[in-house]
C-alpha cells in the first residue's frame, strides 16, 4: 500500500488512475467518483430492498408473524430514509458525475477534491444511520418524515445519530450540487451557449438549485430536533409555545423541492433516450427546459398540500390546491413532448428504450394520482392511506428509479466500453415491469378501501390484496439478482461497443473514443461539433 | 377504440358491482353523509377526467409505437418545434384544471363552513387509544381495541378469522362512539401526547389531532348503523392497534344511552368513597393494565428495553404510593398522563402494578386518588 502511495507522489503528470484500493479513497476523478456514487448507491438500494421485503413479508398475512411493531416501524422509517437520502439521491449525483463533463466538453468536474470528499461523507453517514438498528431501544421509528413530536419527546436516544447522519447527508448533496453548478456554469465549452445543453444537463442544473435551497431547510429542522431534544427549547412543543405543526411546514419546504430533486434529472435521461431510439430529434427542446424550470419554481410553493388535514385555514387550502394543481400544466407539457417525440418516428425497442417508454406511461399514472390528492376534500379520504403510499412508489420507482435504470443501461457501453447482454435485459425490464405493477397497483385499492399507511397488521378485508402485493413486491426484488448479473457480466465478458453504439444518438458524450480516457476534453469541442450534437438539430 | 370502451365499461362495471366492493373493497366508500357523497362524487369526476385523458395520451403513445416503428420500415420526420401545439397543450390542461377546481373548491367551503352545531364531541388522541368527551351531558370515556383482538395478533389465522365473525378483527373497541342520527355534530380533535389523526371514512372526517392544538370538523350522519376507522397518521407502536367504531343510532335510543352513560358515573363516583379489598382492587387492575398499559409495559410487565421501563421489580411500583400516584396521574416525559381514569380505576391499576409481577408495594385505595389529584 505505501509504495504505491510513494510512487503516485512522485509522478506529477500521470493521467490514468492510480492502482489498488487508494485509487478510490483519493480519486479526485470525475468517473471514478461517478462509479463510486453509483455502487454506493446500488448496495443502499439493496438494504432498503431488503427492509421492504421484511415489511411486505409482514403484511403478506393478517396478525404479527415476523416483527413486533415497534420493529414494523423502525423498517418503514429506515426503508424510507435509505432509499430517499441513500439510494435515489447519490444513484443521480453519480450519473451526474458520469455524463455532465462529457455532455459539456469539459475534462471534469469543477471542484474536484470537494467531490472526493462529498462522496466520502456517505458511506460515514450511511454507517451512522444503519447503527441505529443496533443501538438500545432500536432505530427510529418515526417515518422517515419524522414529524415532531414522535420524533421528539416520544423517540428512542438513537434519534440523535439520526440528526447526525441527516447532517452528513445534507453537507454532501449541498457539496454535490455546488459543484454541479461551477462545472456547469463554468466547465462547458466556450462554444456552448445555456440552450445548446442537453436536457440531462438542463435537468440537473435546476435541480442544484432545488438542492441549495432545500438542503439548508431540512438542516434548520433537524438542528431544532436536536434542541429540542436537548437542550430545553420547544419549537415543536406547544406547553412551551412551540408548534408541532411548524415542524411539517419546515420538513416540506424542505420536502416538496426534494420530491423534484428525484424526479427532474430522471425527466432529463428520458428526454435523451426517446430520441435516440425515435430516431428523430427531441420535441420543443425550449419548451421542454422552461417547463422544467417551471415546475421547479411551484415546488416551492405548494409544500402544505402535504398537510390539508393539520388544520389549516380554508383560504390555505384553496391557495395550495390551485397551486399544486398548477403543477399538471409544465408536467403535462413534458408528457406531450415525449409523445410528439416518438409520433413519426422510427421506433426500435432496446432495453433503455422499453425503461423510457414504461417511464413516461407509469410516472404519468403517478401524476393522475398525484393529481387526484390534489383536490382537498377527496384528499380528505385519500390522506395516510395506502393510495398515498401507491402514489408515490409510482412516481419514485417507476418513475426516479425506471430513470436511474433506464440511464445505466443507455451509458453503459459508454462507461465501459462494453456491451451488456441485450436478450438479458429484455428479460429484466418484463419481469421488473410486471413485477412493480402487481406490488404497487393493488395498493390503489387499499388505500380506497381505507387501509392506513404504516400499519404493521391490518383487518381481514384487505387481506388479499396484501398477499398480492406482497408476491409481487418478492419477485421485484429477485429481478435485481438478474441486473446485478447483467451489470457485471457487461463489465467483465461485455462485447466491446462501439463509441456510439445507438446509431442515433446524439450528444458529445458519444464523440469520445471508447473505452473513456481518464479525463474526458482536454480540449474543448469546436462550435460546429455541439451544434451537430446538439438535442435541437 | 372499441376494445378501449368495452374495458371501460367492464371497469365501471367493475366498480360499481356491490358484491365485488364487498368482497374485494376495490373503490371508495360513498359514505353516509352529504359531504362524503360530494366527495365520492369529485373523486369519481377527477378519476375519469384521468382516465379519458389516459386514453387520449396513451392511445397516441401506443399508436405511435405500433405504426412508427422502424421495423416496420417507418421512415423518421423531422419536425421537432410547434409553438402553437405548445401553446395548445398548455391551454387546453388549463381549462381542464379549471373545470375541476370549481366544485373542489365548492364542497371544500361546504366542508370548512359550519354555522351551527347541535351537539359536540371532544375527540382526544391518546398513545394508542382515544377519549371521548361529551361536554354538554358531562359523559367521558376512554375506547380501546377490543381485548379479542388484541389477544389474537399473535395467534392463527383460524383464530382471527374467529374473532372477525364475532367482531371485526382489529376494527373492534371495548366502548363504541354513540351518536345520533340526523344531528349536526361538531367534532373538537385534540392530543395528549403526539399527533394523532381521526378518520371515520364513512364520515369523510379524518382530522389530525394535534397536542396543544384543538382541530374542528363536523358530520350529519344519515343512516343507522355502525361506522369503523382508524388513526391515520403515524403516532408511535401500536398506531396500527387503535381504531374507532361509531355507532349511529335514533334518536331515542341516544337518550337512552345517554342516561345509561350518567346512571353509570354516579355508581362509579360512589365506589370511589368506598374501601376495597386487595383482591377486588387487583381483579379490576388487570383488566384496565390490560387495556391501558401493556401495550408499552408489556402483558407481563416485562416493558421494552431502552424505551419502557419494565413492572418487573420497577423501583416506583416498590416505592412510596405518592410518587407512583402522580407518575400515573400527570404522565412524565414519554410516559402519558392517565387523569382521564376514574379513581377506582387508578387505584386498582396501581395496585395491581405495585402487588403483581413480584412487587412488593402497599395497596392503593380509590380515595388516595381523589386526594392525590
Amino acid at each position: 500500500m505505501s509504495s504505491t502511495t510513494t510512487a503516485a507522489a512522485h509522478d506529477h503528470h500521470h493521467h490514468g488512475p492510480e492502482k489498488g484500493l487508494l485509487r478510490w479513497v483519493k480519486t479526485t476523478n470525475h468517473k471514478d467518483i461517478g462509479t463510486l456514487y453509483l455502487w454506493f448507491s446500488f448496495v443502499m438500494f439493496l438494504i432498503g430492498g431488503a427492509f421492504a421485503m421484511g415489511i411486505r413479508s409482514e403484511l403478506l398475512q393478517p396478525g404479527l408473524q415476523l416483527f413486533e411493531p415497534q420493529m414494523f416501524n423502525q423498517l418503514t422509517t429506515m426503508h424510507g430514509l435509505i432509499m430517499v437520502f441513500g439510494a435515489i439521491m447519490p444513484a443521480f449525483v453519480g450519473l451526474a458525475n458520469w455524463l455532465i463533463p462529457m455532455m459539456v466538453g469539459a475534462p471534469d468536474m469543477a471542484l474536484p477534491r470537494m467531490n472526493n470528499w462529498s462522496f466520502w461523507i456517505l458511506p460515514f453517514a450511511g454507517t451512522i444511520l444503519l447503527s441505529t438498528f443496533f443501538m438500545e431501544g432500536g432505530a427510529p421509528a418515526f417515518g422517515w418524515t419524522f414529524y415532531a413530536p414522535l420524533s421528539t419527546a416520544f423517540a428512542p436516544d438513537s434519534t440523535d445519530f439520526f440528526i447526525f447522519a441527516i447532517h452528513l447527508l445534507g453537507f454532501s448533496s449541498i457539496m454535490g450540487a455546488i459543484n454541479i453548478i461551477a462545472t456547469v456554469l463554468n466547465m462547458k465549452a466556450p462554444e456552448m451557449r445555456l440552450m445548446d445543453m442537453p436536457l440531462f444537463v438542463w435537468t440537473w442544473l435546476i435541480t442544484s438549485f432545488l438542492l441549495i435551497g432545500a438542503m439548508p431547510v431540512l438542516a434548520g429542522a433537524v438542528t431544532m430536533m436536536l434542541t429540542d431534544r436537548n437542550f430545553g427549547t420547544a419549537f415543536f412543543d406547544a406547553t412551551g409555545g412551540g408548534d408541532p405543526v411548524m415542524f411539517q411546514h419546515i420538513f416540506w419546504f424542505f420536502g416538496h423541492p426534494e420530491v423534484y430533486i428525484m424526479i427532474l434529472p430522471a425527466f432529463g435521461i428520458v428526454s435523451h433516450i426517446i430520441p435516440t431510439f425515435a430516431r428523430k430529434p427531441l420535441f420543443g427542446y425550449s419548451s421542454m427546459v422552461y417547463a422544467t424550470a417551471s415546475i421547479a419554481f411551484l415546488s416551492y410553493i405548494v409544500w402544505a398540500h402535504h398537510m390539508f388535514l393539520t388544520g389549516m385555514p380554508v383560504a390555505g387550502e384553496l391557495y395550495f390546491m390551485y397551486a399544486t394543481m398548477l403543477i399538471a400544466v409544465p408536467t403535462g407539457v413534458k408528457v406531450f413532448n415525449w409523445v410528439a417525440t416518438m409520433w413519426r418516428g422510427s421506433m426500435t425497442f432496446e432495453t433503455p428504450m422499453l425503461w423510457a417508454l414504461s417511464f413516461v406511461i407509469l410516472f404519468t399514472i403517478g401524476g393522475f394520482s398525484g393529481l387526484m390528492l390534489g383536490i382537498v376534500p377527496a384528499d380528505i379520504q385519500y390522506h395516510d392511506t395506502y393510495f398515498v403510499v401507491a402514489h408515490f412508489h409510482y412516481v419514485l420507482v417507476t418513475g426516479a428509479l425506471w430513470g436511474i435504470i433506464a440511464a445505466v443501461f443507455y451509458w453503459l457501453p459508454k462507461w465501459t466500453g462494453k456491451m451488456y447482454n441485450e436478450t438479458l435485459g429484455k428479460v429484466h425490464f418484463w419481469w421488473a415491469l410486471v413485477s412493480v405493477n402487481v406490488t404497487f397497483f393493488p395498493q390503489h385499492f387499499l388505500g380506497l378501501a381505507g387501509m392506513p399507511r404504516r400499519i404493521p397488521d391490518y383487518a381481514l378485508q384487505f387481506a388479499d390484496f396484501n398477499y398480492i402485493s406482497s408476491i409481487g413486491s418478492f419477485s421485484f426484488a429477485l429481478s435485481f439478482l438478474l441486473f446485478t448479473y447483467i451489470v457485471v457480466d457487461c463489465i467483465r465478458n461485455g462485447k466491446p461497443a462501439d463509441a456510439r453504439p445507438w446509431e442515433s444518438a446524439k450528444g458529445l458524450e458519444w464523440t469520445l473514443p471508447v473505452p473513456v480516457a481518464y479525463h474526458s476534453f482536454e480540449e474543448p469541442p469546436t462550435r460546429a461539433e455541439i451544434l451537430a450534437e446538439s438535442q435541437h438539430s | 377504440m372499441k376494445l378501449l370502451l368495452t374495458l371501460a365499461s367492464a371497469i365501471t362495471a367493475l366498480l360499481s358491482s356491490k358484491s365485488v366492493l364487498a368482497e374485494y373493497g376495490l373503490n371508495m366508500t360513498q359514505g353516509i353523509t352529504d359531504i362524503s357523497k360530494d366527495i365520492y362524487d369529485l373523486h369519481m369526476m377527477v378519476f375519469w377526467v384521468c382516465v379519458a385523458i389516459g386514453v387520449v395520451v396513451f392511445g397516441a403513445m401506443f399508436y405511435s409505437i405500433i405504426a412508427h416503428r422502424k421495423s416496420k420500415g417507418a421512415k423518421a420526420a423531422h419536425f421537432h418545434e410547434s409553438t402553437t401545439v405548445e401553446f395548445l397543450w398548455t391551454g387546453i390542461p388549463i381549462i381542464i384544471l379549471i373545470a375541476m377546481a370549481i366544485p373542489a373548491s365548492k364542497t371544500l367551503i361546504d366542508i370548512e363552513v359550519l354555522d351551527k352545531a347541535d351537539m359536540t364531541v371532544k375527540v382526544t388522541g391518546i398513545q394508542w387509544k382515544w377519549q371521548y368527551d361529551y361536554p354538554e351531558e358531562g359523559i367521558s370515556f376512554v375506547s380501546n381495541l377490543a381485548q379479542s383482538s388484541r389477544d389474537v395478533v399473535n395467534g392463527t389465522p383460524e383464530e382471527r378469522e374467529a374473532v372477525n365473525n364475532d367482531d371485526t378483527y382489529l376494527l373492534s373497541v371495548d366502548k363504541h362512539l354513540v351518536l345520533p342520527v340526523d344531528t349536526t355534530i361538531r367534532f373538537l380533535i385534540t392530543s395528549s401526547d403526539v399527533i394523532h389523526s381521526w378518520w371515520v371514512p364513512e364520515f369523510a372526517v379524518k382530522q389530525d389531532a394535534n397536542p396543544g392544538f384543538i382541530n374542528d370538523a363536523w358530520a350529519k350522519p344519515t343512516e343507522i348503523g355502525t361506522y369503523r376507522g382508524q388513526c391515520a397518521e403515524l403516532c408511535g407502536k401500536d398506531h396500527g392497534f387503535m381504531p374507532i367504531v361509531v355507532d349511529v343510532v335514533s334518536q331515542a335510543d341516544y337518550a337512552v344511552w345517554v342516561e345509561t352513560m350518567q346512571a353509570e358515573k354516579v355508581a362509579e363516583l360512589a365506589s370511589a368513597t368506598q374501601v376495597w379489598t386487595e383482591a377486588d382492587l387487583v381483579a379490576k387492575g388487570e383488566t384496565v393494565y390490560n387495556a391501558n398499559c401493556s401495550g408499552c409495559h408489556q402483558k407481563d410487565g416485562s416493558g421494552i428495553p431502552g424505551v419502557f421501563p419494565a413492572m418487573i421489580g420497577s423501583e416506583v411500583a416498590n416505592g412510596p404510593a405518592a410518587y407512583q400516584l402522580n407518575l400515573v396521574i400527570n404522565g412524565m416525559g414519554g410516559m402519558p398522563a392517565f387523569k382521564m381514569l376514574s379513581d377506582s380505576d387508578i387505584a386498582a391499576v396501581i395496585t395491581y402494578e405495585r402487588r403483581s409481577f413480584g412487587n412488593n408495594g402497599s395497596v392503593v385505595q380509590p380515595s388516595d386518588v381523589t386526594s392525590a389529584r
